[in-house]
């Protein structure tokens, strides 16, 4: 890909004679332009090669997430190419740094309505491989509700799922089946039954069990559905095991949703890795069946962890949240996986609320209006336990699932007295923060008073007390927010 | 069994002043509170005796805790179960449920298995209480 330094000097050729013209000349940068309300605003994070003009670059990333290509053509004159060029309008640099914010502009017209392949084709096909850009990462997306209401979104969403499992005023639980890989079908079920019985709400496959030699998917299906069904009377209650439909062909997924909506099953989970269209067509398939679609991101941080160059996880979350899921794994803040605090917030805001306006310190640089479309439940999972319940209430909220793998199935007296664990830990907080307490600072002795009576309870206490994971975030918002101290 | 549907079914039961905490809670965040109760504890048994209608406008959790006692008197081997309704546009539902009463005993609920083809099973749950007709189950 060619591109032409823009440096002012030497003649300028005319717009339309043929060769190659910088960017921004070709009417790819337009600072007097502003944006219209149903524009897709986008927000990039580019370094420039040395010698670059970061102006350029903005108008480069806006062309060729467009309409240009590396040279003048005259068939662009067949057009009413103002309309569909993409237009930089604003160019600013982050102190301190090499990189710069490119703001850019589209006209909905760009794009397929309903359609979350088409986006992101567009606006993120072309643009990442730029041997101008050191780097460049794709930050925020406004999308307007004229192009959101294209969009099933989720196929229930936050409120009918509650409604649909009867279970309210608290984050739900869950647990990943341990080991990922390995167990037979059988002994599978049988975490998936003591983790129910023992209190959590959900058991869920992990991203890479689909149908290996040691455990064919029909085999878990059956064994996994007992187990569920065994739980549900034990309890009175009802439960869920998240089955993984992820598969092959979109024939053997279908297939595989079939057999578990034929089980009776409540929810069904797809991976990142299946692709967007896959994942659009398991949406509408469990807004047609009555199943609650569950998100394993699976892949994501190959693009999403590192500041300077992919996609923010941000963006990930708009777009899944168009493409219909019910849950989405968006970080825990306090366990093994990446996720700084402010970002995490942001991602929670991004995928729950009607409408967020910009705020710098949680990484959301655009107001953000969802025109009703139903939430979605943020998952929290990895590496977090009992001992944690404080701050995983304080900084995630009720709306979400908190999913305790090892924190249940590690407990020395059983997966069930796990499960009871957590369930009770949360429901002593719940209670504690609806009373009025300061339960972010007085969450130890609140946990310490529960587990008064619940032995499994101080078990945990006990086997989990001093595990963190304190690890310095590789992506932090540019904006610093005011210090909290927990 | 224990039933564990509501939101604090893993602690002990709550006490009198435990639960107006949770009403006061209720009305502090502009909640209409209602009382439900049912000898239906099937988990998707949606629908509860509603004790009157959800009170609204209500400025302490003294009415709540009074229309309480009236409903255990009269129902004192039922479910019995508070609500916090959220009339707020992108909720419109319940945002806590806890139960403040239950029968002295609990039988729980038989499992029913359906053998079917292809190793399949066809489950239901069903209540033991629920065998006797309504108001003779606990």
């Amino acid at each position: 890909m060619a591109m032409v330094k823009h440096d002012g000097q030497g003649q300028k050729k005319s717009r339309w004679s043929a060769g190659v013209s910088p960017y921004a000349d070709m009417g790819y940068y337009n600072a007097g332009y502003k944006p219209k309300e149903t524009d897709i605003i986008a927000a990039f994070r580019l370094v420039p090669q040395p010698g670059m003009d970061p102006v350029e670059a903005g108008a480069a990333v806006a062309g060729e997430s467009s309409t240009a290509t590396w040279t003048v053509v005259w068939t662009d004159r067949l057009t009413a190419y103002e309309h569909y060029q993409g237009k930089c309008y604003r160019v600013d640099p982050v102190p301190g740094s090499d990189q710069y914010i490119a703001y850019i502009a589209y006209d909905l017209d760009l794009f397929e309505e309903g359609s979350i392949a088409n986006l992101s084709s567009s606006i993120i096909g072309n643009v990442f491989g730029f041997k101008a850009l050191k780097s460049v990462r794709l930050e925020d997306l406004r999308i307007p509700p004229h192009y959101t209401k294209t969009f099933q979104g989720p196929a229930h969403g936050i409120m009918m799922e509650r409604e649909y499992l009867n279970k309210y005023g608290r984050p739900l639980l869950g647990a990943t089946v341990k080991p990922k890989l390995g167990l037979s079908a059988r002994n599978y079920g049988r975490v998936v039954y003591e983790a129910l019985r023992g209190g959590l709400d959900f058991t869920k496959d992990d991203e890479n069990i689909n149908s290996q030699p040691f455990m064919r998917w029909r085999d878990r299906w059956l064994f996994a559905m007992e187990a569920v069904n065994r739980a549900q009377a034990d309890t009175g209650e009802v439960k869920g095991h998240y089955l993984n439909v992820t598969a092959a062909t979109m024939e053997e997924i279908y297939e595989r949703a079939d057999f578990a909506k034929e089980l009776g099953s409540v929810v069904v989970m797809v991976d990142l890795t299946a692709g967007f269209t896959a994942i659009q067509s398991m949406a509408k398939w469990c807004r047609r069946n009555g199943l609650l679609l569950h998100l394993h991101r699976a892949g994501h941080s190959t693009y999403t962890r590192q500041k300077s160059h992919g996609v923010n996880f941000r963006v990930i979350a708009k777009w899944m949240r168009l493409a219909g899921v019910d849950h989405i794994h968006a970080g825990t803040v306090v366990g093994k996986l990446e996720g700084d605090v402010h970002s995490v917030q942001g991602y929670y805001r991004t995928l729950r609320c009607n409408r967020t306006e910009a705020e710098p310190a949680l990484g959301l640089y655009f107001e953000q209006d969802w025109a009703s479309m139903s939430a979605v439940m943020p998952v929290a999972s990895g590496g977090i336990h009992a001992g944690q319940m404080h701050l995983l209430l304080h900084y995630l909220g009720e709306d979400c699932i908190l999913q305790f793998g090892g924190g249940t199935i590690g407990h020395p007296e059983g997966i069930a007295a796990g499960a009871t664990a957590n369930r009770v830990a949360l429901e002593a907080m719940i209670q504690a923060r609806n009373e009025g307490k300061d339960y972010l600072h007085e969450g130890p002795e609140i946990l310490e008073k529960a587990a008064r009576h619940s032995p499994s309870l101080r078990k945990a206490l006990e086997i989990w007390k001093d595990v963190s994971f304190e690890f310095e975030s590789t992506d932090v918002p540019d904006a610093v927010a005011t210090p909290e101290l927990v | 069994m224990r039933l564990t549907q509501g939101t604090f079914s893993y602690l002990p039961d709550l006490t009198e002043e435990e639960i107006g905490a949770q009403v006061e809670y209720c009305l502090g965040n502009e909640w209409a509170v209602s009382i439900e109760c049912t000898d239906d504890p099937h988990p998707r048994n949606v629908y509860w005796e509603m004790w009157g209608l959800p009170l609204f406008d209500l400025k302490d959790a003294a009415g709540v805790m009074h229309e309480l006692a009236e409903c255990r008197k009269a129902r004192p081997q039922d479910y019995i179960r508070i609500n916090g309704y959220n009339r707020q546009q992108g909720y419109q539902t319940t945002m806590l449920s806890f139960l403040v009463q239950r029968p002295k005993e609990e039988p729980g609920f038989f499992l029913d298995r359906m053998e079917a083809a292809d190793r399949q099973i066809r489950y239901t749950t069903r209540p033991y209480a629920a065998q006797k007709p309504p108001g003779h189950r606990y």
